[in-house]
C-alpha cells in the first residue's frame, strides 16, 4: 500500500528562487520529486488565481518562492505578494481550509541548501496533513 | 436645526433640496424619487425643481448602490456639480471608489442621511399593493428614528445587511440630515460641514448654529451597539453553517453563475472581469475531460473559484451594504460570506473601508516590516 504523496505546486521568481532551485541542482542537493516548477519572472506576478487553480486542481500544496525583502530585481513585486498571500490566506482561514498548504519562503540564489530543504520540509509537512481537501473542486 | 412643517418631514426636506438646487449648491440633484405606482424607488438625476415631487430623501428601498452612479457621473468632466442625496453605505462606497480613482469628489456634494435600515424592493412593492398604502413602511421608519429601534411590520423585515450595519449615520458627508434622536414630525437636524459652511453663510441658507444634538449621538452609539451584536451572530451563525470549503459549497451549489452580485456591488469597478474573459470561456471537450477525470461535474462550472477570486480581489473593501445578496437569484447569503470573510481580512490590516479618503486600501500599498507571521517567514 503505498504512503501518500502529496503534490506541490511552485512559483519561483526568475531571479532568486529559480536560481537558487538550479543551484540545488547543480550542487546535487538531494530533495524529493514532488514539486512541480512554474517559472515567473517575479514574486509579485503570482495572482491569487494561479494558487486556487493549483489548489483546487491537484496540488496538496503551493510554494511561492521570492527574492528576500529589499532584495526584489523589480523593487517591490515580493512585497505586493507579501500581502497578496496574507490576504489569501486569512481568506482560507476564515473558510476554515487550512493556509499553511500555501507557503511563501524568500529563497535568494545562492541558497540551493535552503530551497532543497524547504522542499524536504514542505513534502514532509504535507504527509502529516494528508490530501488537499479541495483538490478536485476546480469546477464546483 | 430645521422645523417641519405640517408634520411633514418629507415635503420639509424636498423644501431644503430645492433650495440648494435653486441656490445652485449644486447643478443637478441625485436622488430616490418614488415611481409613479409608489411600489418602489429610483434614483433620479434632477435638474429642474418641479421634478423634486415625490423624492424620498432617505427612500425604504435601495434597488441600485449609488456610488456605482456616481463613478459614472463624477469620474468625466460633468460640466457642473453633482449633489447626491447618500445612505451612510453609499457615501463609504464613494469613499472606496475615490480611493480607486473612480470617482471624482470635487465634482460631488454629498447629502448623507441617517439610516435606519431598506426592505427588499420585492418586499416593499408587496406591500404597497398588498395594503394599498404607500407611506406604511415610511412611516414605521419615521416612527423608529426618535429611538433607532425599527419594528418588524406585518412579517415584513429591513433587510439582513441593513439588521447588522454598524454604520448607521453618515461620516463626513457635506451636508448631514440627522434624523436619530428626533420626532421628525417636529425637526430634523441639518449639519452643514466645513467645505460648504461659507457657501450656506453668502448665500443666506439656513441659519447656523454651534449647537450639537446629545440625543442623536446618544441614539446612534446604541443603534452601534446592538448592530455589532447582530452582526457578531451573524458571523458565528455562518461560520458554524460554512466550517469549511466543501460545506460552504453545499450551501452556494444553487449559484448559477449570473454575475449579479458582482454588478451590483458598488466596490466591483472593473470594466472587464476576468470571469467575463476567454479565461472562463472553457472548449466544449474540456467539459467532458472534467467529468471523466471525475465522474460527473456540477454545471454552470467555476462557482467556487469566482467567490473566492471575488473575494480576494474585493473583500478589503466591502463596505457591507448587502446589494450582493439582494441581487442574487438563488437567494445565496453572499453579503453574509463577504462580510464575514470581509471582517477578518480588513482587521488584519486595521483598515475600515469608507472611513476617510486619504487612507490607502491594503491591496494598494505595503510596509516593508510587515505579516512576518502570517508568510510563515522562516530562515
Amino acid at each position: 500500500m503505498s504512503e501518500f504523496e502529496p503534490r506541490i505546486v511552485a512559483f519561483l521568481c526568475h531571479w532568486c528562487t529559480y536560481t537558487g532551485a538550479d543551484l540545488a541542482g547543480t550542487t546535487r542537493q538531494q530533495y524529493p520529486p514532488n514539486i512541480r516548477i512554474i517559472h515567473l519572472m517575479c514574486s509579485g506576478a503570482v495572482d491569487t488565481i494561479y494558487v486556487l487553480k493549483a489548489l483546487m486542481d491537484g496540488a496538496d500544496g503551493v510554494l511561492i518562492g521570492g527574492c528576500h525583502p529589499g532584495d526584489c530585481h523589480y523593487q517591490t513585486g515580493n512585497y505586493k505578494a507579501r500581502r497578496r498571500v496574507a490576504i489569501l490566506k486569512k481568506i482560507l482561514t476564515e473558510l476554515g481550509y487550512d493556509e499553511d498548504r500555501i507557503w511563501l519562503r524568500w529563497i535568494s540564489a545562492s541558497e540551493g541548501k535552503l530551497f532543497a530543504n524547504t522542499v524536504t520540509q514542505m513534502v514532509e509537512a504535507l504527509k502529516q496533513k494528508g490530501p488537499s481537501p479541495i483538490k478536485g473542486m476546480w469546477t464546483v | 436645526m430645521l422645523r417641519v412643517k405640517n408634520g411633514d418631514p418629507l415635503e420639509t426636506l424636498r423644501g431644503l433640496l430645492r433650495q440648494f438646487l435653486e441656490d445652485k449648491i449644486f447643478d443637478a440633484l441625485l436622488v430616490p424619487k418614488a415611481l409613479p405606482s409608489g411600489a418602489g424607488f429610483v434614483q433620479t438625476l434632477i435638474k429642474a425643481p418641479e421634478m423634486l415631487k415625490d423624492v424620498h430623501p432617505f427612500a425604504p428601498t435601495m434597488p441600485v448602490q449609488s456610488a456605482r452612479i456616481l463613478s459614472n457621473l463624477t469620474v468625466g468632466e460633468p460640466g457642473g456639480r453633482i449633489g447626491a442625496v447618500v445612505k451612510s453605505c453609499e457615501l463609504r462606497a464613494v469613499v472606496e471608489l475615490t480611493k480607486f480613482l473612480q470617482v471624482k469628489l470635487d465634482h460631488l456634494i454629498t447629502i448623507g442621511v441617517d439610516c435606519l435600515g431598506t426592505y427588499e424592493v420585492k418586499d416593499y412593492a408587496r406591500r404597497v399593493e398588498e395594503t394599498d398604502d404607500r407611506d406604511a413602511l415610511t412611516k414605521v421608519l419615521l416612527k423608529g428614528t426618535k429611538t433607532g429601534q425599527v419594528e418588524p411590520h406585518d412579517g415584513v423585515d429591513l433587510r439582513l445587511a441593513c439588521q447588522m450595519c454598524e454604520n448607521p449615520a453618515p461620516i463626513n458627508a457635506d451636508v448631514t440630515i440627522g434624523l436619530f434622536g428626533h420626532d421628525p414630525s417636529q425637526e430634523v437636524e441639518v449639519i452643514v460641514g466645513d467645505r460648504l459652511e461659507s457657501d450656506f453663510q453668502d448665500k443666506g441658507i439656513l441659519e447656523l448654529s454651534e449647537a450639537k444634538s446629545e440625543s442623536r449621538e446618544q441614539v446612534i452609539s446604541s443603534l452601534i451597539e446592538e448592530r455589532i451584536r447582530k452582526r457578531d451572530q451573524v458571523y458565528r451563525e455562518f461560520r458554524e453553517r460554512s466550517g469549511d470549503l466543501q460545506t460552504l459549497m453545499n450551501t452556494f451549489s444553487t449559484c448559477v453563475r449570473c454575475h449579479n452580485c458582482m454588478v451590483a456591488c458598488p466596490i466591483c469597478y472593473c470594466k472587464e472581469c476576468v470571469f467575463r474573459t476567454p479565461t472562463f470561456e472553457h472548449q466544449s471537450d474540456q467539459f467532458l475531460r472534467w467529468a471523466e477525470r471525475r465522474g460527473g461535474i456540477q454545471m454552470p462550472v467555476d462557482t467556487l473559484v469566482f467567490h473566492l477570486t471575488r473575494l480576494a480581489h474585493m473583500v478589503t473593501s466591502c463596505i457591507g451594504c448587502g446589494l450582493c445578496d439582494s441581487a442574487c437569484p438563488s437567494g445565496l447569503p453572499v453579503a453574509t460570506l463577504f462580510r464575514t470573510v470581509g471582517h477578518g481580512v480588513q482587521s488584519m490590516f486595521d483598515y475600515v473601508p469608507g472611513r476617510d479618503p486619504e487612507e490607502t486600501p491594503p491591496v494598494a500599498t505595503f510596509r516593508e516590516d510587515e505579516l512576518q507571521l502570517e508568510t510563515g517567514a522562516k530562515d
